[in-house]
């Protein structure tokens, strides 16, 4: 019987697997979440090559932001990924305030790292929900959508805003929280750790979840710093880079956090970082709230922030005239952007979120990069997808946590 | 961090051409003997991660002091002494090319086909060189200072004026 099968395999060998197969995965398919196109060549149902193409949701953020003033790109900067676009926002921010040299003051940092936390739950609940429906979890979705719907109610409560709300601003934040916000949030950072115990049975030891995700795209650490894998990615691996440890940012350098890793580097470990690093998020929201008393009464908004329509030029200094009644008067002596240039980079909830931005001395960006994490992990896809199956495809896209207007940009 | 730009600049002295101060160290070489300068930082200092690598055009920049119109930036970091280098390449519009660095890090490959798209700089030695954000048939690099943001007349892309020719007479 096996001399039999022997024979036969090596017959359909020659027979049928002498040309390869080659199959166009999207770039309408319902699990790569968005317009992803992978093109790949099969053999069998076994994938040996990808190649990933990408510029579907091309849109030109980087050429836009060229014409347009600092504070208008932050707008811009909520369509990339628009997911977690606190995240964006802030990053945009600190670029900005480091070339203009700006001092934020403390309240508005706790604030942004609020609304930033906020957006990694935001986030992490969504790629759950996708990640667990595309492998075959349907309760995980509707739960997870339960929780979500209560954090965009708070940032609709926040900025008015549910998915693109342009709170953070150039010099601190937009306005400053009611105390409405902030018990809302108490009773959510409350109930929350309950939430995801609540997932954790639905899926941590189920047969059908730990089958489709052991062992499934196994990156070894040296191998995923290689590919530039950052976030949750990485710290799968065990490579314990947070950039919220390695160069704190807003707040981060106050509060206590861990930063959660894993052993193997497969999906599983990774789906274990990234439920660990929600009650960390939760943690962090906690301690924000519990310092936000200490700073009250502060601005939100550092003193010399630039007005939302950055002038051209800097008017010659005049003598001050009285500011009438319910007019805002920032002053004339605006701080014009000096040339040079600045990166600055945060840990997103997808991974590592850089902006390096080149200034000519006039209002706009002489040149504005946006490094987002989801270019650089769909460039992983083929390096983690050989020898797999397709089915398992889908749990690498899942696992990677890609969007892709954050990718095209 | 002082010692390790005295240490490159002694060790590399005929490919550094300046040391900037700025937010992060910010080192300017030349393209000849790029490469090993770059496996150096890699192998021998332990910059394992590279952050980012893009292009700049400084066509008409009002501030600028040298002659090449384009720069290709790389921000690399060493994961173990948490340090953030940034490395400039001036590259003029003659003869844009400049070395690939995919065989030292795969995460470059995107990076460098990304710049290629935009810019129009060539990398040599680079896989598959390709443009990956507009489509293949694009004509002009579109983050170049000289490509308008809106033409003059209102143009239809070629594809979808043959593509709707096509539908009509069909």
């Amino acid at each position: 019987m096996a001399r039999y099968l022997e024979i036969n395999k090596k017959q359909t060998k020659e027979e049928t697997w002498e040309e390869p197969f080659y199959l166009n995965m999207g770039p309408q398919h319902p699990s790569t979440h968005g317009v992803l196109r992978l093109f790949l060549e099969l053999e069998g149902e076994t994938i040996v090559n990808c190649d990933p193409i990408i510029g579907y949701l091309h849109r030109g953020v980087e050429k836009l932001s060229e014409n347009l003033n600092y504070n208008q790109t932050i707008v811009l900067s909520d369509r990339l990924d628009y997911i977690a676009s606190a995240a964006n926002n802030t990053v945009f921010a600190l670029a900005f305030e480091k070339l203009i040299g700006l001092e934020v003051p403390r309240r508005a940092k706790l604030l942004r790292t609020i609304v930033c936390e906020m957006a990694r739950i935001c986030n992490h609940l969504l790629w759950l929900a996708t990640h667990a429906l595309d492998i075959g979890a349907m309760t995980v979705f509707l739960y997870c959508f339960r929780d979500r719907e209560w954090l965009l109610n708070i940032y609709e409560k926040i900025c008015g805003a549910r998915l693109t709300h342009s709170y953070v601003r150039v010099g601190g934040v937009r306005q400053d929280f009611t105390k409405e916000i902030i018990e809302e949030l108490y009773r959510f950072t409350e109930e929350f750790p309950s939430r995801i115990y609540d997932y954790e049975t639905l899926i941590d030891v189920n047969r059908i979840w730990l089958r489709r995700t052991k062992g499934i795209a196994v990156v070894p650490a040296e191998q995923a710093i290689n590919l530039g894998l950052t976030g949750p990615v990485l710290r799968g691996s065990g490579v314990p880079y947070d950039v919220r440890k390695f160069r704190p940012y807003d707040a981060y350098g106050e509060v206590d956090f861990i930063v959660p890793t894993g052993k193997n580097g497969d999906t599983y470990d990774r789906y274990r970082v990234r439920m660990e690093e929600l009650r960390q998020s939760n943690r962090i929201i906690r301690q924000c709230l519990d310092k936000l008393p200490e700073t009250e009464g502060e601005p939100v908004l550092a003193e010399n922030a630039p007005d939302l329509l950055i002038p051209e030029k800097v008017k010659e200094p005049k003598p001050q005239p009285v500011p009438k009644k319910g007019v805002i008067f920032r002053g004339v002596d605006r701080p014009i952007v000096p040339s040079g240039e600045a990166f600055a980079s945060i840990e997103s909830p997808k991974g590592e979120l850089a902006v390096y931005v080149v200034s000519s001395g006039s209002n706009k960006p002489w040149r504005l990069r946006i490094r987002t994490p989801s270019f650089v992990h769909i460039s992983a896809i083929p390096y983690m997808a050989k020898n797999h199956m397709i089915a398992d495809l889908i749990a690498i896209i899942g696992t990677l946590d890609i969007v892709l207007g954050d990718s095209d940009r | 961090m002082k010692e390790l730009l005295n240490r490159l600049k002694e060790k590399f002295s005929n490919v550094i051409l300046e040391i900037q101060e700025k937010d992060y160290p910010t080192i300017i070489c030349k393209r000849n003997g790029f490469l090993d300068f770059m496996e150096y930082l890699r192998n021998g200092e332990g910059f394992k991660y590279l952050i980012d690598l893009t292009g700049v055009d400084y066509l008409n920049y009002p501030q600028k002091n040298f002659e090449e119109r384009f720069e290709v930036v790389y921000h690399l970091y060493n994961l173990d002494n948490k340090i953030l280098l940034r490395i400039k390449v001036r590259i003029s519009e003659n003869d844009n090319w400049q070395y690939s660095v995919t065989y030292l890090w795969k995460t470059a490959n995107w990076f460098e086909r990304e710049c290629y798209d935009m810019f129009g700089i060539n990398f040599k030695g680079h896989p598959n060189l390709k443009r990956i954000l507009m489509p293949d048939d694009w004509e002009g690099h579109p983050l170049r200072k000289d490509y308008p943001l809106y033409l003059e007349e209102e143009q239809e892309w070629i594809n979808y004026k043959e593509f709707i020719q096509k539908i009509k007479t069909s």
